[in-house]
């Protein structure tokens, strides 16, 4: 039953315009052969959960999304625009792109309420005072509206995560990605953050996610992609992903992630 | 055993501490009188600061002469060296801060220290800075050149050959650090560039400078860089020891504040490039103020080394003023009173050096206030 309503979901996503368009990218570090003839188009408004072992590349792809990484082959296209070495591009998608990091990687010298206006006012030139009133608007969603004025280093894991969403939101983007943003965290700050994360997820934003979470996968997720040794080796909506997987690397994958919980 | 669980419903509320172990008594007891022998070496160095305390001030203040007409320094002689003689300082003071300025223009050169004071506390207070700081900057440093040099506004014409002493030591430290720090962060970035051309460049230039004394480089800007020019044309020798400094103190600042950039995570270098901020946005806002408050101890390090380091253009006459002091008890009447000189010499660069260094202890406390819990 579940099953037809996700297919039908996808199915109505799938005549929208791709937000990312990725053919058969490959990557290399040194000799290393870290992604293997990836396709993959994400439509717009599609959830996305990519999971596998880790050495799978799946945050190396992830990466190769907003050119954090460089692949060498194949062709990469955000939001219609083709990644290359043009900085104007670059520059271009970063603005439209949001990340979250599995080290929140937010700027320790700059409060709360700073690292959220800073690229609203000095990338997008928005005013200061309109750019704080969006900040504490997007602080408010992660639910943390009153450790504005702290500094980072101040406040836990999990409420740093949910900064780093806010911050990221804050750039209006048309598409966020997350590179394992529970993996760092206490288990008991997994959840607010997978709160704000299918809050999210509800507004219809564009979202690739690199995660272990397979509750969040199953809650949110349109399609799952399973990645091993720098390929794509299943993909399908999470509950066929998770009941009945083909491969038996994936079942292998599912036994270890499952005794792991 | 009973398995009976043990409450305490009402939580112990906190007592003070006893008053031995608080407040300066407790400190005494905790680093002073800690036991027999520490109370020994307390008492004993304690006698031996009071014993030394007291003989300074026997010599330096009680028997000390303070001025002697008409250059007679028999006075001082006659002490044989159970007091100081302070006269030495009194006769020469003008000469040790100002060098050989003529005597009727040395309020300029007392004006230019002045301003050079100003703009250290004016820059040294966190709420001036802003971009206008540098104005005020500009704005120093050009009346420092008008008031040195004259010639214009109806002051007299003095050549650089005549100015001295600490006018010339805040001259080369302020304008050598002025221009060193920028041109360091330029270099440390540099270093860290993807451009091959542009590395090679910085590196280049960070181990050759670093590779000579800075005498030798002081020399080389004196006697050598004059024979490349063509005849006729002369750079004061002044601004060629200047730029030697500048070169000098810019290669070994550099690494200082590359070892800043290497101290930073490349999760912040990703967060920003993530955002969208351009490489300069990235650099300024994000990078330099991470990677220059971790330095500042080994900064404010180099940077008190460089103000000292300034003496040493005395080895191609430039009168600084450590030269001024030592030039003033040249003439045979004030020979041998060295000791005064030199404290007092001494005593000037301490302010500045001491200075420096109690100010880069707070504003490391202050702006790291982050990294606090």
């Amino acid at each position: 039953m579940s099953t037809t309503m996700e297919a039908v979901a996808s199915a109505a996503r799938a005549d929208a315009p791709p937000a990312i368009m990725l053919d058969k990218v490959n990557k290399w570090y040194g000799a290393m052969h870290v992604l293997r003839d990836v396709s993959l188009n994400v439509a717009m408004g599609e959830r996305l959960v990519v999971c596998g072992p880790s050495g799978s590349g799946k945050s190396t792809l992830i990466r190769c999304i907003n050119r954090l990484e460089t692949h060498q082959e194949g062709s990469i296209k955000v939001d219609g625009i083709e990644l290359s070495d043009d900085l104007r591009a670059l520059d271009a998608i970063r603005r439209e792109v949001g990340m979250v990091f599995q080290s929140f990687n937010l700027f320790p010298h700059l409060t709360v309420l700073e690292n959220c206006t800073l690229a609203p006012i000095w990338v997008r030139h928005m005013p200061k005072a309109e750019a704080e009133t969006l900040a504490m608007e997007y602080l408010e969603r992660v639910k943390i509206p009153e450790q504005a004025q702290k500094y980072p280093g101040q406040l836990s894991g999990g409420q740093q995560q949910r900064v780093a969403i806010a911050r990221a939101l804050c750039m209006k983007p048309k598409i966020m990605l997350f590179d394992e943003p529970t993996s760092a965290l206490d288990p008991e700050m997994i959840k607010e953050v997978l709160e704000v994360m299918v809050g999210l997820a509800e507004t219809g934003m564009t979202m690739v996610c690199v995660t272990h979470e397979m509750g969040f996968a199953r809650q949110v997720a349109d399609r799952v992609v399973f990645m091993d040794r720098g390929e794509i080796v299943e993909q399908g909506p999470p509950g066929e992903i998770f009941e009945n997987p083909r491969t038996d690397r994936l079942k292998l994958f599912l036994s270890q992630i499952l005794r792991g919980h | 055993m009973s398995t009976t669980a043990i409450a305490n419903p009402i939580p112990t509320p906190a007592r003070p501490a006893p008053i031995t172990l608080v407040g300066p008594i407790g400190w005494m007891r905790a680093n002073l009188f800690a036991g027999w022998v520490s109370s020994l070496v307390s008492l004993l160095l304690l006698f031996l600061i009071v014993k030394w305390a007291l003989g300074f001030i026997e010599w330096g203040v009680i028997n000390a002469v303070w001025s002697v007409p008409n250059n007679q320094t028999q006075a001082c002689r006659d002490l044989r060296g159970t007091g100081a003689c302070w006269a030495v300082i009194t006769e020469k003071h003008r000469f040790i801060l100002f060098g050989t300025y003529p005597y009727e223009e040395q309020w300029r050169a007392f004006a230019a220290i002045l301003i050079f004071i100003a703009l250290f506390i004016v820059s040294a207070l966190r709420r001036f800075w802003r971009k206008e700081l540098l104005l005020v900057w500009v704005a120093a440093l050009g009346s420092i050149g008008v008031l040195m040099w004259g010639g214009v506004l109806g002051l007299a014409y003095v050549p650089q050959e005549r100015w001295g002493g600490l006018v010339i030591t805040l001259i080369l430290a302020t304008f050598g650090l002025a221009f060193a720090f920028p041109l360091a962060i330029l270099v440390a970035l540099g270093r860290r560039s993807r451009l091959p051309a542009i590395k090679a460049l910085c590196v280049i230039y960070v181990e050759l400078i670093r590779g000579v004394p800075l005498i030798s480089l002081l020399f080389m800007a004196s006697v050598m860089f004059p024979l490349f020019l063509p005849e006729g044309m002369n750079i004061d020798k002044l601004l060629r020891a200047q730029i030697a400094i500048i070169l000098f103190a810019g290669a070994y600042l550099a690494e200082v504040v590359r070892g800043g950039l290497q101290a930073l995570s490349r999760g912040q270098y990703e967060a920003a490039d993530a955002l969208g901020l351009s490489y300069w946005k990235k650099t300024g806002f994000i990078v330099l103020p991470q990677a220059l408050r971790l330095v500042i101890p080994p900064l404010v390090n180099t940077f008190i080394g460089f103000f000292k380091d300034t003496s040493l253009v005395l080895i191609i006459g430039i009168f600084d003023l450590l030269t001024a002091g030592k030039t003033a008890i040249i003439e045979p009447a004030w020979q041998g009173f060295g000791i005064e000189v030199y404290l007092t010499v001494g005593f000037i660069y301490f302010c500045f050096c001491f200075a420096m260094s109690r100010y880069s202890q707070n504003l490391e406390a202050e702006l790291n206030r982050h990294r606090v819990r």
